[in-house]
């Protein structure tokens, strides 16, 4: 059976917040643009997640009236706190003292994935076709090295590789552009990115990984509109991270949990942290007596303008988070996300209509807010490789009285699987046992996110060296994916005196961080059979 | 009004869970007449009679209804009906077929499988495969009922002499022709509707190992279960998977070896009757929901319980 | 012949359902919602035997508010070859289905009807049943083959005791079991296409039924906990226990 194949004006990969608005600008700006959307997840919003405080700025420009169209942005925020938290105490900082960036009285709590769903809606009603369950699994190149287009993932293949009964084969989507628009660490964009050098003379790209429960909590301590950020304990002051509390509607809080990627010790677990993070007695009064409802975690970008590739090659266009759009110090990648996406619709509309260069991507994006914004905050990520404190000081001094204007730019210098330090050097993390009622383990975590993968199909986490786990990285980093992974999927099991690898695959609820933080890049993800994966509802 | 109670039998005996129906009839109202509708059932009505929550047998009886067709049958109850405010059969695969064609005809809006019985109109009932529990109330006249029957007890079975009365049968119904009913001649019951359900996890350490774990199911006559960690290290085939993503089984008896019992597949087996955990980690999420707990190693433990088993006079099929 | 499937939009058998507090029912705002999985099933069977060159057509109708078409597209895009909605909404009970039901069959006059045995969601198991005895025709319930001869079908039934044939005229009612065939893939060509297969919009409210409720749910709750038991200190100990206290063997 041969690949069937189909040709549209733009194909768009990923219905995120770029995607979509890429998508939505295009049929704006000519409704006769045949566009399709592919996405991976079983449904549009079921693999987004996100803290999520809004800037409207975006949307303002791209449905000025989102307001009269119910748009899911209603929880407007009240009021902001932020708490240096010590073992167990916090001290509240002044909010006048932060930055401009940080402060979020014009914005609002919402969930990305239905401001997502609420983006599909209006995208579909201006015309553009919305394939969920589909994952975009190969790029297609023309014989000049253009981007043709992408294939989707075949579907019905055994875990051994062979055709099973149900066998369908993917599909060739062809488009005059490709818009790729998958999120932080996209595996098409990855490679797209090398195989067109896009990255030369930039910064590695950082990362960072989120975690994010939702709460239903005691009414008495909701505060509808209240947006609370932490840093400071569980971790030291050489890791980069800190919380999230927002209160949403319905008794409910959005409670998060960031932590750079560049994080040295490979005891460290991420996921422990967030949940230790959670007994802080600050923490603790607000969601005692509640329960949670929701948990997922996601691979975010923190790399900034230095880390940014380009975004534009023959016949494609990288857009929001697979390129790397995000504002660290403002913990927003939304609007910017967006913008980067409607800029990329203006290109494509000028590259189809007037023959123009798709180069013209970068002049557009250059000459746009998002731009200035990122610019602007370009130096506070690399600052805190000194640690928190020194971090904060400078930032203070970056952000606050030269606004982002220092006359210097600060180099991110390592990627963060380069980071670790051996495993014998470092102090081990001794993590308290789930209680089961604040504090969980991680099955118990994956158990809320729906996730599955149909079995018997392929394990999509590949390794390059499978005896490399248990050769080399055991030994060196105490294979510290069995901690990276917020999800379980790693795990090394003693059978009769031998170590094992095991690679849950179906646990995976795709977040990437394997793919970033593995120490040699032993770890690539590629896409499961379609419709796999988390099935988040309000994240 | 009293209760009608469709008795599900084989023509010689009654099937068991009619015991457990009856006792759920009795919950709703006292006056619980049992019907039977066979082919030359003599047997079965006198099993019936002899139940003492049963304060009338009503017979019918002819060659059309030797094979329990729904069709056939629920004629028969629409027209017996008239005096009664429930109708209550046990929900298994003879009462889930049969029942709705009662209801629809008699334009009631049947309630499903309840687990136990509020009031004579309010009923609890699993939804989402018992991750809830709705009561619901039902505004008809008269209301057709099955019966979830591992949620009630078998009643007594005998010491009871209820009259049993001959009442007339309904024309046959000819576009539905039995053809055969094949008894599954399996050595082990089916792991969704199997008594006894022994599971091996991942401490089960190989493939192999389930060796131990068949020896006490063979004993047991139960069937053979598995967690998705013991199925995903090809331990075992997925058609043995319990929980989440597997099968949702509710035995009377679910013995947990090796399974550490993490949610996912509490999911699949939490609402067994009897739960046994075997592991050696004493902290377990298992133990948790277990009734009997055993610290142990279950390559020590497993010989060990088919030693204790094999010294038992009698075991319960 | 002519093939009549019933198809239900339920939430996605993945998803771990929530109660709401207040007891009011199962939270399903945002939450993934699929086609209940035995009705993938009956699609299925419908389309293969369509494909035999022994049915004609093959139409999926569905019950529900608005977004429940989304079930019957999925059903184009196997092979169904058109579809009907009856919208309708608020809870639905499997009587007042079979009744709306009914209003299609006497329309569209289908030999054949097949749906799923029973619905993940409210776990009724009544909807085939309740048609079939509405029509006064044959019913097999909870297939597990099915066998197509001249204007009669022989059905295996999935019961307690075992498998149970049966042969049953046309027009039947069916419903079926998971094991009675896997469900294929919806490809992304096919899901193209499908877009242009027409869907007949129907309003519940204009088939003269009286789609109000008759069964009041009164509260929606998690299950109980269960409660850890106690240690034993021997196996031994067990096997008494389950003997004795237990009474399990």
């Amino acid at each position: 059976m041969s690949r069937e194949s189909m040709e549209y004006d733009v194909v768009i990969v990923g219905g995120g917040p770029s995607g979509l608005s890429t998508a939505i600008k295009l049929k704006q700006l000519d409704p006769n643009l045949n566009v399709c959307l592919l996405e991976k997840a079983s449904e549009i919003g079921a693999h987004i997640l996100s803290g999520n405080v809004f800037e409207t700025r975006a949307l303002d420009e791209l449905l000025p009236n989102w307001k009269d169209l119910n748009a899911p942005v209603k929880t407007k925020v009240s009021k902001e706190k932020f708490l240096f938290l010590g073992k167990t105490k916090s001290l509240s900082w002044p909010t006048w003292l932060l930055p401009a960036v940080q402060q979020n009285h014009k914005n609002y709590i919402i969930s990305l994935a239905n401001l997502c769903r609420w983006l599909a809606e209006q995208a579909e009603a201006l015309g553009v076709e919305i394939f969920p369950g589909f994952p975009a699994s190969e790029i297609l190149y023309n014989e000049d090295g253009s981007v043709k287009g992408v294939a989707t993932q075949d579907m019905g293949i055994d875990k051994d590789g062979n055709k099973k009964d149900s066998f369908e084969p993917g599909m060739e989507l062809l488009g005059k552009v490709t818009v790729f628009a998958e999120g932080c660490r996209g595996h098409l964009g990855k490679q797209l990115i090398k195989n067109f050098n896009l990255n030369k003379d930039k910064n590695p790209q950082q990362y960072g990984i989120g975690f994010k429960e939702i709460w239903e909590i005691n009414e008495k301590n909701h505060e509808e509109g209240l947006v609370m950020h932490t840093a400071g304990w569980p971790l030291d002051n050489n890791t980069y991270g800190g919380s999230f509390m927002y209160h949403a509607e319905n008794k409910q809080v959005f409670l998060g949990y960031v932590i750079g990627l560049d994080y040295k010790n490979p005891h460290l677990s991420p996921f422990d942290e967030f949940q230790r993070f959670k007994t802080h007695p600050a923490i603790k009064k607000i969601i005692e007596g509640g329960k949670r409802i929701s948990y997922g975690a996601r691979a975010l970008i923190e790399g900034g303008i230095q880390s940014l590739p380009k975004m534009y090659m023959p016949g494609a266009l990288l857009v929001g988070c697979d390129a790397g759009t995000l504002n660290m110090p403002k913990i927003k990648g939304s609007h910017t996300a967006m913008k980067s996406g409607m800029i990329a619709a203006e290109t494509i509309v000028d590259h189809i209509k007037d023959n123009k260069n798709l180069s013209i991507y970068e002049e557009k994006f250059k000459n746009s807010w998002v731009y200035e914004e990122l610019f602007r905050a370009r130096n506070v990520k690399p600052s805190f490789s000194w640690g928190l404190i020194l971090g904060i000081i400078f930032t203070g001094i970056d952000q606050i009285l030269f606004k982002g204007k220092l006359p210097f730019t600060l180099k991110h210098k390592h990627a963060d699987h380069e980071t670790l330090k051996d495993a014998k050097d470092m102090p081990r993390i001794e993590y308290p046992k789930p209680d089961n009622v604040i504090t969980f383990d991680k099955t118990s975590s994956v158990y809320l996110t729906g996730t599955n993968h149909t079995d018997n199909q392929p394990v999509h986490l590949k390794l390059k060296d499978p005896e490399l786990p248990i050769n080399y990285t055991l030994e060196k980093f105490d294979e510290p994916a069995q901690r990276y992974c917020p999800a379980g999927v790693y795990e090394v099991q003693n059978e009769n005196g031998q170590n094992k690898f095991v690679i849950n695959s179906q646990n995976c609820i795709h977040c990437k961080t394997c793919d970033i933080k593995e120490p040699s890049q032993n770890i690539t993800w590629v896409t499961p059979e379609g419709g796999g994966g988390p099935k988040y509802g309000n994240m | 009004m009293s209760v009608l109670l469709i008795a599900e039998h084989n023509n010689k005996e009654l099937r068991p869970f009619t015991l457990n129906a009856v006792t759920a009839a009795a919950q709703i109202d006292q006056d619980v007449h049992a019907l039977i509708i066979g082919n030359n059932s003599e047997e079965a009505q006198k099993a019936l009679a002899a139940l003492p929550l049963v304060k009338k047998v009503i017979s019918v009886e002819a060659a059309h209804y030797e094979n329990f067709t729904a069709e056939n049958f629920a004629p028969v109850v629409i027209k017996l009906s008239e005096n009664y405010s429930h109708i209550v059969s046990s929900a298994n695969t003879f009462g889930k077929n049969l029942m709705p064609r009662i209801a629809a005809i008699l334009d009631t809006s049947q309630i499903s499988d309840i687990t136990k019985v509020i009031s004579s109109d309010t009923f609890v009932r699993p939804i989402y495969a018992g991750n809830a529990f709705a009561t619901v109330k039902s505004n008809d006249s008269k209301k057709c009922i099955t019966i979830r029957p591992t949620s009630f007890e078998a009643c007594e079975s005998s010491g009871g002499s209820a009259p049993i009365e001959k009442a007339e049968g309904v024309e046959e119904f000819v576009q539905t022709k039995f053809i055969k009913r094949e008894e599954v001649k399996s050595d082990r019951p089916e792991l969704g509707t199997a008594r006894i359900v022994v599971s091996g996890g991942r401490g089960m350490q190989s493939g192999e190992n389930f060796k131990l774990i068949t020896d006490v199911a063979d004993k047991l006559g139960a069937a053979i279960g598995a967690s998705r960690a013991a199925v995903d290290a090809g331990y075992i085939t997925n058609d043995h998977q319990v929980g989440q993503t597997g099968k949702v089984v509710v035995p009377d008896l679910y013995i947990a070896v090796g399974i550490s019992g993490a949610i996912q597949h509490l999911a699949g087996m939490k609402e067994s009757k009897v739960i046994v955990a075997i592991n050696k980690d004493g902290e377990a999420p298992i133990f948790s929901v277990a009734d009997y707990g055993l610290e142990a190693d279950l390559f020590e433990a497993l010989p060990q319980l088919l030693a204790e088993l094999n010294k038992l006079n009698t075991i319960q099929k | 012949m002519k093939i009549l499937v019933a198809v239900k939009r339920v939430i996605d058998y993945n998803v771990q359902i929530r109660v709401k507090e207040d007891g009011s029912g199962v939270v399903t705002d945002n939450v993934k919602m699929s086609t209940n999985p035995p009705d993938d099933n009956a699609v299925e069977e419908a389309v293969k035997i369509k494909e035999s060159g022994k049915a004609t057509e093959v139409i999926a109708v569905t019950i529900g508010e608005e977004k429940a078409q989304e079930t019957v597209r999925k059903a184009l895009a196997v092979g169904a070859d058109r579809g009907i909605h009856v919208k309708a909404d608020g809870i639905l009970e499997p009587l007042t289905v079979s009744k709306l039901l009914q209003k299609v069959v006497d329309k569209e006059k289908p030999d054949l009807v097949l749906m799923g045995k029973q619905a993940i969601d409210d776990d009724c198991n009544q909807t085939g049943q309740m048609l079939s005895a509405l029509l006064n025709w044959p019913q097999a319930t909870f297939a597990s083959k099915i066998d197509v001869k001249d204007k009669k079908l022989e059905v295996v039934r999935e019961v307690d005791e075992g498998l149970e044939t049966i042969e049953i005229n046309l027009p039947a009612v069916v419903t079926c079991d998971l094991r009675l065939n896997e469900p294929r893939y919806a490809s992304l060509p096919n899901i193209m296409k499908a877009k242009k297969k027409t869907i007949d919009l129907l309003n519940a409210s204009d088939l003269g039924v009286d789609v109000s409720p008759r069964i009041q749910q009164i509260k929606v709750e998690e299950p109980p906990k269960r409660k850890a038991g106690i240690k034993v200190a021997s196996v031994a100990e067990l096997v008494q226990k389950l003997k004795n206290e237990a009474k399990v063997i």
